[in-house]
Parts: C-alpha cells; structure tokens; sequence
C-alpha cells in the first residue's frame, strides 16, 4: 500500500528513523496482532500499537468494565462503563488512530476456539490474568509457531519475555507448572499499582513492535523483572528445557486441554 | 562478604519488607533452609521437603539453578540469588 499525505505526517516520526522507515512502517501497517485481556495490559500494548499504526489488533475479552478498572485500564472511561472491554477499547483505539482495524473479541479462550482464533495473527500478546490461560496460550502458540510477547503484573513487580517457539524457551520452559491455587494472589486480592501495567505493556509493545520490523534483539530467552519499588530492572536467563512437556525432545502434550476452572480464581 | 538473596515482592512480608536479604555461602537448600530460621515461612513458600517448587524459580546471578544442580547447587560469598515465582496478573 501507498502512504496517503495524511498518514506520511502521521507516521512521520517512525519513518525518519532508519530502522523503520517507509518499509518498516508499511510492515506495521500490514501487522496483525492478537492481545489475549484488555485490561491493565492490553490497554496500553493496545494504545501504542494503534498509535504505531497495526494495521489489524484483534483483543480478546469477555469481561465489561466496571469502575474499578479505572485506576489503570487507560482505554476505558466512565463512559464505556458496563461496555464489554473489548469495544470500549476498539472505541478508543479507533479514535485515535482510523488506519486501524480493532477486531473485538467477546469470548473466554479455551481449549476448542484457541488455535482457529490464533491461526490468522503474526503475533500474540498476552494479557491475562490467570494461570491456565497462560499456559493455553503457550501451548497453542509452540503448536502455531507464533511468536508470543508475554506480561504478568502484580502489585509492585512486573516480569516480561518474548517467546519464539522452537527458536528458543517457551513460558513451560520458565516454569514447569502453575501454582496450586490460593497460592499466588490475583490483581484483585493483593492490589497492583495502577501504572505498573503501563510500563510493562509498554515493554511488550516494543517488542511488538521490534518483532513487526525486524531490528534489534527480542528478549528471548531472558526474563526482565521490573521492581517498581526498589527501581529495578533485572534480566534472568531462560534455558529451553530439553524436557518441556510442549517444545522439549519428547513433548508429553500433543493436545490442548483446559485446567480445571478453580484455577482461574487465583 | 555475604550471599545476597533478592525477595520478590510477593514475599517481603516475610522478610520484613526487605527487598534483599543476606544468606551464608553453600548449598541453595541450605540457604533456604538458614533463611527461614531467620524469617519464618520463607522456606516452605519457595521449597517442600527439600526440594524446591515447581513454579518458583531460583537464579544464582543469571543462571536457573534448575539447569545446574537444582536444590544442590553451590553458592558462594558475593553471588547474586534471585527468587523469581511465577505470576499471572495482567488485571
């Protein structure tokens, strides 16, 4: 596609940049990405991707938004309160930026709808909020070979990897199972600090980003912890585990299936 | 010099608030272990009977002690320990 004046002035601070320019802008625009939440995550990787320009974001969410999402869900407002999150944040992201097409999703992610779902974006980015989902999520895109820009918040500390299946570890190679739960707090018992999303969305979006043009180093195989408190920013290192019961030797998950549902209370 | 141990915010009520906490040199296990002698429940969140969880994950400097000699693995004075559990909100 041709850039329109408009969009020439819109992009203009992308395009002088060497590592974008026109191309790489053109590859933005062509991008189509998938955000699992639009919540404290999704808002923000959601905003910068369409101020950035991708062309399709699809955001999948079945929850509305209710007035305590407000202290960091930035995509929503007291106008779209009881709005399912994910028109309001195709609202807001489509005033923004009209180039954009955000595909709102209204469905819980299972087992059954995951893999058709997935099957159409380059990259998936996930925002949710429980256990099983995490590891859905990441068995179905070791399966797809999708790349997978991962973020978890809670209270003062963020963590933040970008997964690229079988070109290194995948969230199962980071940790080999979900916490029992009642173990490991929600969002909603332990409280998050309402700007942390904000930067570790941003961290994701990047990579987003980086992922789309094809420059600098994505942060595979490494996980960044965030310490809001303390100032932090510490990289660990991720080996792929020759066992992952997904992307090891001899993967003992072949199929997808659904962890019980009391696991999606933690 | 001493061991320096870093709490994830999920457990520094355990540990007083502190954000880092000083261990003696040997094995991970036994680190844990003189850890909760000093701050009590820290062991039993990280470990069960002598091994260590499953979702939590411990890192001497960058290395995962799960790719060295997991629980056994040595450290000595001035290395960098990390406890890193996994974390789900996005919320």
């Amino acid at each position: 596609m041709d850039f329109t004046e408009e969009q020439l002035k819109r992009y203009s601070r992308h395009i002088i940049l060497p590592e974008v320019g026109g191309k790489g802008q053109k590859k933005i625009s062509e991008a189509k990405v998938l955000l699992v939440g639009a919540g404290g995550l999704g808002c923000p990787v959601g905003y910068y991707l369409a101020a950035a320009g991708v062309g399709t974001i699809a955001m999948v969410d079945d929850d509305k938004v209710e007035l305590s999402n407000l202290q960091r869900q930035i995509a929503h407002s007291v106008k779209t309160l009881d709005v399912h999150k994910a028109d309001s944040a195709k609202q807001t992201f489509e005033a923004l930026n009209p180039d954009v097409n955000v595909i709102p999703i209204k469905e819980r992610l299972n087992s059954k709808n995951i893999l058709d779902l997935f099957r159409d974006y380059d990259i998936i980015v996930d925002g949710t909020d429980n256990f099983p989902t995490r590891y859905l999520i990441n068995d179905a895109c070791v399966m797809l070979k999708k790349p997978l820009v991962s973020g978890a918040i809670l209270r003062f500390e963020g963590q933040v990897t970008t997964i690229l299946p079988h070109d290194g570890p995948c969230y199962r190679c980071l940790f080999e199972e979900a916490p029992p739960p009642g173990l490991v707090p929600s969002c909603q018992e332990a409280g998050v600090l309402g700007v942390l999303p904000g930067v570790i969305g941003a961290l994701q979006a990047t990579e987003v980003l980086k992922l789309i043009i094809g420059k600098g180093t994505p942060l595979k195989g490494r996980l960044l912890i965030y310490d809001a408190l303390g100032v932090n920013f510490r990289k660990v290192k991720i080996p792929k585990n020759d066992d992952c019961a997904i992307c090891g030797k001899s993967p003992t998950i072949t199929e997808l299936t659904d962890l019980p549902e009391e696991y999606c209370s933690i | 010099m001493a061991v320096k141990v870093k709490i994830p915010v999920p457990l520094q009520r355990l540990t007083q608030g502190k954000e880092e906490v000083e261990g003696n040199a040997g094995t991970i296990i036994s680190l844990i272990n003189s850890l909760d002698q000093k701050y009590p429940g820290l062991g039993e969140r990280v470990s069960e009977g002598g091994k260590l969880r499953r979702f939590v994950n411990i890192y001497v400097n960058e290395e995962d002690v799960r790719f060295m000699k997991n629980e056994e693995t040595e450290v000595k004075d001035g290395d960098e320990v990390s406890i890193v559990p996994a974390i789900a909100g996005g919320c």
